[in-house]
């Protein structure tokens, strides 16, 4: 599998040769709760258009790391963050920035498929509708097209208005997704997307986030080895709140530098 | 034969034990179906007689012997409506702001201590604060305004701590879906959290308020007028109300009709029954229709 996709990835290696280049890069990011320290000193930078695993076991800070990319973990009291992240060059911890805007940019799908419990077209709509869309016509482009980027519109264009509590989990999960691209978000991030997930609509995520790669940055925290090592054109190894190694997955997962990453990726803990 | 003798008294008293627990448990659990039943039961044969369409359509006459219970039935349905205009938007909000943006602070213990407190306070209290703030010192008068207000300080707390509850339903993944997806807090709140606890917020509201409009206490000093064969023409009217008139019957009327009492007293726990059956309708709905 690896040599299948190598050239793909020789390629992608050569953007991130240059150092921080990435879309979104991150330095000396610290983040406690109370007075534990769950992220530690974090670097990494992030290239556009492609697919970065973030693995580790659990409690090793990855999920907790995602939720700084679009500051869902100002939602949590007591929680203090230090360093910065910045996204095109603009940091986005910053206290003037404006989180609204910053979470269109950086969209969210969650662990469990959290559809609101309205219709398929509703549930596409609310990002837009919160955003003041215009027209009836124009949602209902949005709406179709976010359903067929997210490889949903073929089983549901007939049902639009039925309530989404009646899909299945995956097809719950690729709604979700869809709801996310309704706001035309330039990264999307993915905590465990399809851990609630059976064998076959995690293979179907997985598909879709291959065709999404080419016009969003996709960041995945994922506990499913297999999965960073499928999908993924980088992948991040975390543990006790620290970033061991980041690299191309290709070399996380078959020569990993840090004697941690590879007991980790070899199953010897976690 | 030597381990069985001494085991058996003491068997045989326990099982004694268990049947008069057993008994003492289920007795006390009839206990609260007897009065219903009863007063059901006498409501019903002696009032039922009395309601007709003119009954609920026509003046009183004759200091109240003779006639209908229109007034009464107008005054008690205008306190209703004012009790939920003036408790439902402030129950609602102060709900809003303690589940979803207060912390844990000591200003918000206090305003739980309050609430704790307030629904502690017996109605005439109610009543007494009601003539001196609105009555009195706000010169509402004896109105249709001051009896809603103080209605609404009594449901108060019912209304806040049940919608409370309704909010608190509501997953925390749908408000993460909502924030994730670029919306404030308050879209999130109103898109999302409201409408999907809507039904919970109107059960509580009806619970609270159909309790309410069976107070006498409240609305005595501050509403409720003894006899007055018209309607009210606005909020600034005194008026009659269905549990006033039916205390004045009961203890201030001379030679009074006993269809009116019965009369009365059946429509007006036909009211308070029928608003805690809609309540009950409203919750099993929705608990069906839920799907997280």
């Amino acid at each position: 599998m690896v040599t299948a996709t190598a050239p793909e990835e020789m390629t992608v290696a050569m953007d991130t040769t240059n150092g921080n280049s990435g879309l979104i890069s991150v330095s000396d990011l610290s983040l406690y709760y109370g007075d534990f320290k769950a992220l530690k000193g974090i670097n990494i930078g992030i290239d556009a258009h492609a697919i970065t695993a973030l693995i580790g076991p659990s409690g090793c800070g990855k999920s907790t790391f995602l939720r700084c990319l679009n500051r869902m973990n100002d939602l949590i009291p007591g929680v203090r963050v230090e360093g910065r992240i910045t996204l095109d060059g603009v940091d986005i911890l910053d206290s003037s920035i404006d989180v609204v805007e910053l979470r269109k940019r950086v969209g969210m799908v969650f662990q469990q498929p959290n559809p609101f419990p309205k219709s398929i077209f509703e549930n596409v709509a609310y990002g837009p509708r919160i955003h003041g869309a215009g027209s009836k016509t124009d949602l209902e482009d949005i709406v179709e097209e976010s359903l067929m980027r997210a490889a949903l519109w073929d089983e549901v264009k007939d049902d639009l208005h039925k309530s989404a509590m009646m899909l299945s989990g995956g097809q719950q999960q690729r709604l979700c997704i869809a709801r996310v691209l309704a706001v035309r978000p330039e990264v999307v991030l993915m905590d465990e997307p399809c851990s609630a997930l059976d064998p076959i609509s995690t293979l179907r995520i997985e598909e879709l986030m291959q065709t999404l790669k080419t016009d969003y940055t996709i960041i995945i925290v994922t506990h499913n080895m297999q999965q960073a090592s499928r999908v993924s054109d980088f992948t991040g190894f975390f543990l006790m709140g620290e970033l061991v190694e980041f690299d191309q997955s290709s070399t996380v997962f078959t020569r990993p530098k840090d004697k941690r990453t590879e007991d980790y990726v070899t199953g010897r803990f976690g | 034969m030597s381990v069985s003798s001494p085991t058996r008294p003491r068997r045989s008293a326990k099982a004694r034990k268990e049947r008069i627990v057993f008994a003492l448990l289920s007795l006390s659990a009839l206990a609260v179906v007897i009065p219903v039943v009863a007063v059901i039961y006498f409501l019903i044969s002696r009032g039922a007689p009395a309601i007709s369409w003119s009954f609920l359509t026509e003046m009183p006459r004759h200091a109240m012997r003779e006639g209908g219970i229109l007034p009464a039935l107008v005054g008690t349905f205008c306190l209703m409506t004012g009790t939920v205009l003036f408790s439902v938007p402030v129950g609602v909000f102060a709900a809003i702001y303690l589940t979803e943006y207060a912390g844990q602070n000591a200003f918000t213990r206090l305003i739980r201590l309050s609430i704790v407190n307030l629904a502690g306070v017996p109605s005439i209290v109610y009543g007494l604060f009601g003539f001196g703030l609105f009555v009195l010192f706000l010169h509402f008068g004896r109105s249709i305004l001051a009896g809603s207000l103080t209605l609404a300080l009594m449901v108060l707390p019912v209304v806040i701590t049940s919608a409370e509850e309704a909010l608190l339903t509501v997953p925390k993944s749908f408000r993460d879906a909502s924030l994730g997806l670029g919306a404030t807090k308050w879209q999130t709140i109103w898109r999302v959290v409201l409408p999907n606890s809507a039904a919970g917020i109107l059960t509580g509201v009806i619970l609270g308020v159909g309790r309410a409009i069976g107070e006498t206490a409240p609305i005595m000093f501050t509403a409720a007028a003894f006899y007055l064969p018209r309607l009210p023409r606005s909020a600034f009217d005194d008026c009659m109300a269905l549990p006033y008139q039916l205390y004045v019957l009961a203890t201030e009327t001379f030679n009074p009709s006993a269809k009116m009492q019965w009369g009365t007293a059946l429509v007006l726990l036909m009211l308070v029954l029928g608003m805690s059956l809609i309540a009950a309708v409203i919750r099993n709905r929705f608990r069906r229709r839920r799907a997280w």
